[in-house]
């Protein structure tokens, strides 16, 4: 068994930077205040979480009362989609999203459906884009709201979200996005994309877990969604988690200030890794967009023949590489990722996927080595799968 | 995903994997695009089980089961190797999630296809316990349990 570990399962979450440790470390120590008391203990919790959002804001491009703190991604997808629908529904019932959305969506819009909403779920094609001029069809006059993800969490897919965004303008809708899977990774800048609303989460982008947040332009109205006390400007009850803001703000400056040179960095080691798999393992194809450009630095999805996505993933951790899969096997459920199926893939393609997911603290030795776990992994499942037969030469 | 040593054990060191050029008796259950498939190979002399192997597409719960399977059919008569229940495979295991019970009753299913296809090979029809009780292989079948 190997003693080296590599982390390659970077979209399920990130390991927190030194820094954003360290920035956390006094507001649970001697700055513990309560950031609504008066005294000076309060105050300086005050700041810290003000500066925290200020920083946040400013990597977006957007106004610090624009940024409201989440706990995570989800509760932002959960808020921006009820809160939006609650202030809207004078005008109309109807909110146009996409099939590869991320569950923080899909199940809030399957809830809104309950409640009487009706909702289009745009196809998208082989590689996982929205059309833009479906996208513009499915709007009516009675939509209120299209939400659509920045970037695809399994696949990889990069939105042509600024095209979107002044489409749904164009017919007076609101734009939600979540970017989740985007932000401190691609450049982000919610003025010039022009959105509405934008959902983040700091786990993914090297802060600790249990932080998030929603950013919400000035001129929407977004009732509160926790009731409570006043904090966030009475949008979100609930002390707030300053160490965790500290922290995010710090994690998120560090990747905006590094994303320049580590991107595309990280893209080409991903692109290389995919070349060594696709033209060495046999009866191998990627999932997602082929074009680097318009996918996720780290992101690389790939089909492996006749062998099924929950056995790499075990294999692999044993030989100390972390990934993930698509596969249905691994979710508990019987269907396999509902991204795949939407890209087209035929349910056993989809269940022999793994993604792979690299990011700044990975080096080429890693991508050599993960890609001979790969392949001494899918040579010992194909062994044994009563679908694989050796090529003959 | 919780699973026991055992399973583990028998999915990073799966017994009897393989195929066997003269069995007298193949079964193969479950496809793939429910992401399972086992196929069990038997080599029955005498009534009696004297080699089995097996090859699995699936998750490692689906190899595990069918690793554990045909330690359990091994040396056995056809007999008693029709007694075979998922539960006793279960067991044997220390458990399953139940998220992955329905693997165990695939392992099941394969071992009576390959006990059936022995006494078709025969020309004989083949016992009440060799028939497909469960899924046969079927995703929504398997949804319940
Ligand atoms: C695209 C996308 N949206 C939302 C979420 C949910 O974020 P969180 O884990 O912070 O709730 C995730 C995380 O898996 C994601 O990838």
């Amino acid at each position: 068994m190997s003693t080296r570990y590599i982390y390659a399962d970077n979209a399920a979450t990130t390991r927190p930077d030194e820094e954003a440790v360290l920035a956390m470390l006094p507001y649970l120590r001697e700055g513990f205040g309560n950031p609504s008391s008066l005294y000076s203990l309060g105050r300086q919790a005050h700041e810290g979480l003000e500066e925290a959002r200020a920083q946040v804001a400013t990597c977006l491009g957007a106004q610090p009362n624009e940024i409201y703190f989440t706990a995570s991604g989800s509760e932002a997808d959960n808020w921006a989609l009820w809160g939006v629908a609650r202030q809207k529904a004078k005008k109309g019932h109807h909110i146009v999203s996409s099939k590869i959305e991320h569950h923080a969506i899909l199940h809030t819009l399957q809830r809104l459906e309950k409640e009487g909403w009706e909702v289009t779920y745009l196809d998208v094609d082989g590689e996982g884009f929205i059309d833009p001029a479906a996208f513009e069809a499915a709007l009516r006059p009675d939509t209120v709201l299209a939400t659509i993800m920045f970037a695809n969490n399994e696949v990889g897919t990069l939105q042509p979200i600024k095209q979107l965004a002044s489409i749904a303008h164009d017919h007076g809708i609101l734009f939600h996005t979540d970017a989740v899977q985007a932000v401190g990774h691609v450049p982000i800048n919610v003025a010039e994309l022009g959105v509405d609303l934008l959902s983040l989460s700091g786990h993914k982008f090297h802060a600790p877990k249990g932080i998030g947040a929603l950013y919400v332009r000035r001129s929407v109205l977004l009732p509160s969604f926790i009731n409570g006390g006043g904090q966030e400007r009475g949008k979100r009850a609930g002390t707030e988690n300053v160490a965790g803001a500290v922290a995010m703000a710090a994690a998120l400056k560090k990747a905006c200030a590094e994303m320049d040179t580590e991107m595309p960095r990280i893209a080409a080691l991903r692109d290389s890794l995919c070349q060594q798999i696709l033209t060495n393992i046999p009866r191998t194809r990627l999932n997602g967009p082929a074009d680097s450009s318009r996918r996720l630095p780290g992101n690389l999805n790939v089909s492996v023949d006749c062998v099924e996505g929950e056995s790499i993933v075990l294999l692999m951790d044993m030989k100390g590489v972390a990934v993930s899969t698509g596969s249905a096997c691994s979710t508990g459920s019987l269907d396999p990722s509902h991204v795949l199926l939407a890209l087209g893939l035929k349910a056993e393609t989809a269940h022999g996927s793994v993604r792979i997911s690299l990011d700044k603290e990975n080096t080429e030795e890693d991508a050599d080595y993960i890609f001979r776990a790969l392949e001494s992994t899918t040579q010992r499942l194909r062994a044994m799968s009563p679908l694989w037969e050796e090529p003959r030469s | 995903m919780d699973y026991s040593e055992k399973v583990m054990d028998h999915f990073a060191n799966p017994r009897n994997v393989g195929a066997l050029e003269n069995a007298n008796g193949v079964g193969e259950v479950g496809n793939a695009k429910c992401g399972d498939i086992m196929k069990i190979y038997l080599d029955i002399r005498d009534g009696v089980i004297v080699d089995v192997k097996f090859k699995t597409f699936g998750c490692g719960a689906a190899v595990a089961t069918s690793s554990m399977a045909t330690e359990m059919i091994k040396g056995k008569r056809v007999e008693e190797a029709l007694e075979l229940t998922n539960k006793a495979v279960v067991d044997a295991l220390d458990g399953l999630p139940p998220a992955k019970v329905h693997c165990s009753v695939l392992a099941e299913e394969a071992v009576k296809a390959a006990v059936a296809d022995y006494y078709i090979r025969r020309g004989e029809t083949p016992p009440e316990a060799a028939m497909p009780k469960g899924c046969g292989g079927h995703c929504a079948t398997c949804d319940g349990h």
